[in-house]
């Protein structure tokens, strides 16, 4: 025991150095970054838009008034309506609500599965790690919206898919991640310690080796969410994703883009915009905490 | 060099080969019957049979796969369900076609974007720095199908400088083609935009920061000349990474511009395909693109170690 003890010391050692540092620091650190801060605000504004939309939008987002197609933005109609006389505004606010539910599903769906498996690549190794490696080059090849496209194809599209399939082809990319971070980490003294304690793989990689590689899985969560946002408006941009009536931004984008060249410009722009604001903010917020954590 | 190069070309087989397993995989195992799927759910249980023998959908798998790869490898992409004839002909239609819209983008933005970065890292800190770090970070984040809406309202619809189609009229001259590809061009050319001029910018940054430039400074070369002939050669090398790698997310983005601008290239032929679940089609479109961007790494790989003999060496080790 007495040979064990200095070793589950040095053991502890990457926690401590953490916890020096402080979760406090790191939360207040956070709150200095600009990038955070406006990241935050754009984001919650969506947030409140997709929980409480419903109520506080000026006319039901499915309301269709076919004696008022495609006008222009007014006092009654701000942002116009579409070509079912639907307002747009409305809608713009009720269709935060699918982005933000499938996109954050499916990127933790996808952190989730990407850390078990980066964690065996980088503790058990050998065959899997190879095998995986090869899997991962190859999904890496592809652009990954196609990649969800062949899969949505394939199995038949629902909401239900759409988060599975997403998450599916992040959880390559994060085990790459993580597998880098424990390729670091599992030859320190303190895995060898739990070895010697007689700790089990398992117990090893989600016990000891996970709290210490939690930092890069964070910033890999924050990245993925953007670019979760980014594949599902564009999955239901090309009709694969959340499908209509359900207000939903890349939809409505895709069915009133025709309209555009007789002049219709508002029916398209305002989603866009819409979309546009909350990938940035996304990106905003993982720039935030990826800044923080490295430094 | 022969031993990094043929090391390289060996890894990228086997991620082609990986990729073809998980697109056959995905093309002709997930969906289930083929015969049912073509003929509908009406159709009778002998009739779907007989089609899924005439298909060759109910042999083994190893030897399903093994029919349809060597059939890929001879040019044979097999029959679409839509249009009951050969893929072949579509794809490599389409393939041209998007080649040519691709090429245009990269035209456009290798030249902007290293400018914009060497600019940037001219004047760290600066205005104009600011600006080329907030265009590029919105540019990249922000999805093709959102620019280009953006685009196609400034340009063809408010400005009106530029067409809204993509297709020009048949047997139109090369300058009116052009004319019609820069509008969809745009968003390609924005999303690529911010990623190679970060990395032009963080490799000036750094070359500028070095002990050769500084020599070059102090032994009293102009400005121009440290920063031409010094920086910037050894400032660029990543920058090639990068543009070859943005290869793929040119792909991708091409599905989604096509669909947008409805121009016959092979993004769109994707989608279509996806749309009517042809899977020959699909398994086609999606390999090819595969395949593309492999190439292109490959490529960059092979031409880094042309120009930087620590890689090459470090490799064949």
């Amino acid at each position: 025991m007495s040979v064990v003890a200095p070793a589950a010391g040095a053991a502890l050692a990457p926690r401590e150095r953490e916890a020096a540092g402080g979760r406090g620091g790191l939360a207040r650190r956070l709150v200095r970054s600009a990038s955070f801060d406006v990241g935050c605000a754009i984001l919650g504004f969506w947030v409140v838009c997709a929980v409480f939309g419903a109520s506080f939008a000026p006319h039901p987002a499915l309301a269709q008034s076919l004696l008022a197609t495609n006008s222009p933005p007014s006092a009654t109609h701000l942002f116009g309506t579409d070509q079912l006389g639907r307002d747009v505004l409305s809608r713009v606010i009720v269709g935060a609500r699918s982005i933000l539910v499938v996109a954050p599903l499916a990127t933790v769906l996808g952190t989730a599965a990407g850390t078990a498996l980066g964690l065996a690549m980088g503790y058990v190794g050998g065959v899997l790690d190879v095998v995986v490696s090869r899997v991962v080059e190859a999904v890496l090849a592809l652009p990954m919206v196609i990649v969800a496209l062949l899969f949505i194809v394939a199995t038949g599209h629902s909401t239900a898919t759409l988060v599975v399939v997403i998450g599916f082809v992040f959880a390559p990319l994060v085990a790459r991640t993580v597998r880098a971070a424990v390729l670091g980490e599992r030859e320190l003294d303190y895995v060898a310690a739990a070895r010697l304690r007689g700790e089990g793989a398992a117990r090893i990689m989600f016990a000891e080796i996970l709290p210490n590689v939690a930092s890069p899985i964070l910033v890999e969560l924050t990245v993925r969410l953007g670019y979760a946002i980014f594949a599902v408006a564009t999955l239901s941009f090309l009709g694969f994703g959340i499908q209509p009536p359900t207000p939903d931004w890349g939809a409505d984008i895709a069915a009133n883009y025709s309209v555009i060249p007789a002049g219709y410009w508002w029916e398209t722009l305002f989603p866009a915009l819409a979309i546009a604001s909350l990938v940035v903010a996304v990106n905003l917020v993982s720039d935030g905490v990826e800044g923080v954590i490295s430094s | 060099m022969a031993a990094y190069v043929s090391k390289r070309i060996g890894l990228a087989l086997v991620s082609l080969l990986v990729l073809s397993a998980i697109v056959f995989f995905a093309g002709q195992v997930l969906p289930g019957d083929a015969g049912r799927a073509i003929l509908g759910p009406l159709a009778a249980k002998s009739a779907v049979q007989h089609l899924d023998h005439q298909l060759g959908v109910d042999r083994p798998l190893v030897v399903q796969y093994w029919h349809w790869i060597s059939g890929v490898l001879r040019g044979d992409f097999g029959r679409s369900y839509q249009y009951r004839s050969a893929v072949a002909p579509f794809v490599a239609a389409a393939a041209l076609s998007s080649l040519k819209l691709a090429a245009l983008a990269f035209v456009i933005v290798v030249p902007l974007s290293i400018l914009g970065g060497v600019v940037a890292a001219l004047n760290v800190g600066r205005p104009v720095d600011r600006i080329v770090s907030v265009l590029g970070f919105s540019g990249s984040t922000v999805p093709e199908f959102v620019s280009g809406i953006v685009v196609i309202e400034v340009f063809g619809l408010w400005l009106k400088v530029l067409p809204v189609t993509a297709a020009s009229p048949p047997g139109a001259s090369f300058v009116t083609q052009l004319d019609h590809l820069v509008l969809p061009a745009l968003p390609l050319v924005l999303v690529l935009f911010g990623y190679i001029a970060r990395m032009a910018r963080a490799g000036t940054v750094e070359a500028l920061e070095s002990d050769y430039v500084r020599t070059a400074t102090l032994k009293g070369l102009r400005r121009s000349a440290v920063v031409g002939r010094h920086a910037l050669r050894n400032a660029l090398l990543p920058t090639i990474t990068v543009i070859a790698t943005q290869t793929g997310y040119l792909v991708g983005g091409l599905v989604v511009v096509e669909t947008l601008f409805n121009y016959q290239g092979i993004g769109l032929l994707t989608v279509r395909a996806a749309t009517a679940r042809d899977f020959p089609m699909l398994e086609a479109g999606v390999l090819v693109i595969g395949a593309s961007y492999m190439v292109a790494t490959l490529a960059a790989d092979v031409l880094i170690s042309l120009l930087n003999p620590r890689v090459r060496l470090a490799g064949a080790a």
